[in-house]
């Protein structure tokens, strides 16, 4: 099946000119393939972390403490506010030139790599947008509900994991997958510290093979296929957790 | 077994911060930014303009590809659908690549040669992504007006045409201003992006200023700290703004 892919599109490129240099060329193929898995990983890494972050982020900003309440609106608000770009950069130059570095004998490692940091800050910038949406999703929670929980004699932890975050969850769930593919489409800024995800990847072939467009094309179609598997994904969990004859 | 780990790669510090002067080499960084901070400033005023051109440009196209979207003719409709989910679903950064290698950088028109820099055709890059997000909010809101109006529309006799432009489309400019505002703050976040494709703004700015003042280590935070509270500062009260829009629009 391979061989046969492969013979196609030297085919095509030998009849058109349109160069798929990855599809066969084995070196080619690899880098890419190479590159497609490190965006994935990337990305997954990524959309769960700030997941994490952002249901510690709204959970903190339920607690009684004020102080925590501030911290967290301070993050919110600064990394919504300031470019993610400018993000990645501080915290991969900035930040990364102050860590301690590891002896390797007869080099020096820094820390956190490039992977490490791109995934620190990106998942600090999409924790701050999901923090927003859980927020949301848990004051449209009714507050009957709240108070059904307090009757039954759930604590307030309790009430908060069994009562409020299921609900909340359903609630913010389109806007969550809005969000979480926005993430996925920022994870290409990656490139600009040399990740070697699939962007940084394609110019690296484009460089060799100068075939800028059919690369390109690439690009285009992984990122597509990408945001609409994570697209359906979404959809396909909104219609599992979908409450009967709610909303 | 991770004692032995441990005794075998021993952690050491960069040399610039085992010296006692630490707070010395900052006061010596901050001294230096104030020194650039002019320059960083004339770019971050070429990241406003790139920003007002984009989101011109967007919002211009992008009525017209929202009001093909709404078209009842299946081609338009169809044809807008798939360009505005490509242009919606690819990342900011893959676009602008796709521009600055698509569009020329300098043309003929008659005899005369005119050159494109490379901030225009980043401007234009950055513009696509706004129309297909203007002609969805424009899709949005057309969706929202209660469907009383079109029936109103066509028991007075109106075309759809005039439906469009006398009654529902009036109604619809108050409701799309808060996520058309959102996108200008998102659009202006994303201006520094251009920096990686070699354009002197207020970031690529800010760069250019630590390599002259010598490219030292301790510059690099306060340079990038300094662009981002001044995106902040810009940005926060527009955030504001829209919040505060947003709430007036939905009463």
């Amino acid at each position: 099946m391979s061989a046969y892919l492969a013979a196609l599109f030297k085919d095509i490129h030998q009849k058109t000119g349109l160069n798929f240099v990855y599809m066969y060329d084995q070196f080619e193929y690899r880098r890419m393939i190479d590159g497609v898995w490190t965006s994935a990983e990337l990305i997954v890494l990524c959309l769960i972390c700030s997941i994490i972050f952002g249901l510690v982020g709204a959970a903190a900003r339920e607690s009684k403490s004020r102080i925590l309440f501030m911290i967290v609106g301070a993050y919110v608000e600064f990394f919504r506010n300031t470019p993610p770009y400018v993000q990645l950069l501080f915290f991969y130059f900035g930040i990364g030139s102050v860590l301690p570095q590891i002896d390797m004998g007869g080099y020096f490692e820094p820390l956190i790599g490039r992977f490490g940091w791109a995934v620190i800050s990106l998942s600090l910038f999409g924790g701050a947008f999901v923090t927003e949406i859980f927020r949301s999703g848990i004051e449209s929670v009714p507050r009957t509900m709240r108070e059904a929980a307090e009757a039954l004699g759930y604590s307030r932890i309790q009430t908060f994991m069994h009562v409020v975050l299921p609900l909340a969850l359903r609630f913010c769930l389109p806007a969550l997958g809005g969000i979480l593919i926005s993430l996925l489409k920022y994870t290409s800024l990656a490139y600009a510290i040399a990740v070697p995800e699939v962007t940084y990847t394609s110019q690296l072939i484009w460089n060799d093979n100068f075939n800028v467009i059919e690369m390109m094309i690439t690009l285009f179609i992984f990122y597509n296929l990408a945001v609409m598997f994570f697209s359906l994904l979404m959809s396909s969990l909104e219609k599992r957790l979908a409450l009967p004859g709610y909303g | 077994m991770y004692l032995q780990l441990w005794r075998q790669t021993h952690v050491r510090f960069l040399a610039h911060t085992q010296e006692k002067f630490v707070s010395n080499k900052t006061e010596n960084a901050i001294s230096v930014l104030v020194q650039w901070t002019p320059f960083i400033l004339e770019g971050f005023l070429l990241n406003l303009v790139i920003s007002f051109l984009a989101m011109t440009i967007g919002t211009l196209l992008g009525v017209g590809l929202g009001l093909m979207r709404i078209s009842r003719r299946s081609y338009l409709n169809n044809g807008a659908r798939i360009f505005i989910q490509i242009l919606q679903n690819t990342p900011w950064l893959v676009i602008l690549f796709a521009v600055m290698f698509l569009v020329p950088s300098q043309f003929k028109i008659g005899g005369a040669q005119i050159a494109i820099s490379g901030w225009v055709q980043a401007t234009v890059g950055l513009s696509l992504p706004i129309v297909a997000n203007v002609a969805e909010i424009l899709r949005g809101s057309v969706h929202s007006i209660p469907s009383a109006q079109w029936e109103a529309c066509d028991s007075l006799g109106f075309n759809r045409r005039q439906a469009l432009s006398m009654i529902i489309l009036p109604q619809c400019y108050k409701r799309m201003l808060p996520p058309w505002m959102s996108w200008y703050a998102i659009l202006t976040l994303a201006t520094p992006i251009v920096a990686i494709l070699g354009v002197r703004e207020g970031l690529g700015s800010a760069q250019a200023a630590m390599e002259s003042a010598g490219g030292k280590p301790e510059y690099l935070m306060p340079f990038y700290g300094f662009v981002m509270i001044l995106f902040f500062i810009y940005i926060y009260p527009i955030a504001r703004w829209t919040k505060w829009l947003e709430q007036r629009v939905s009463q």
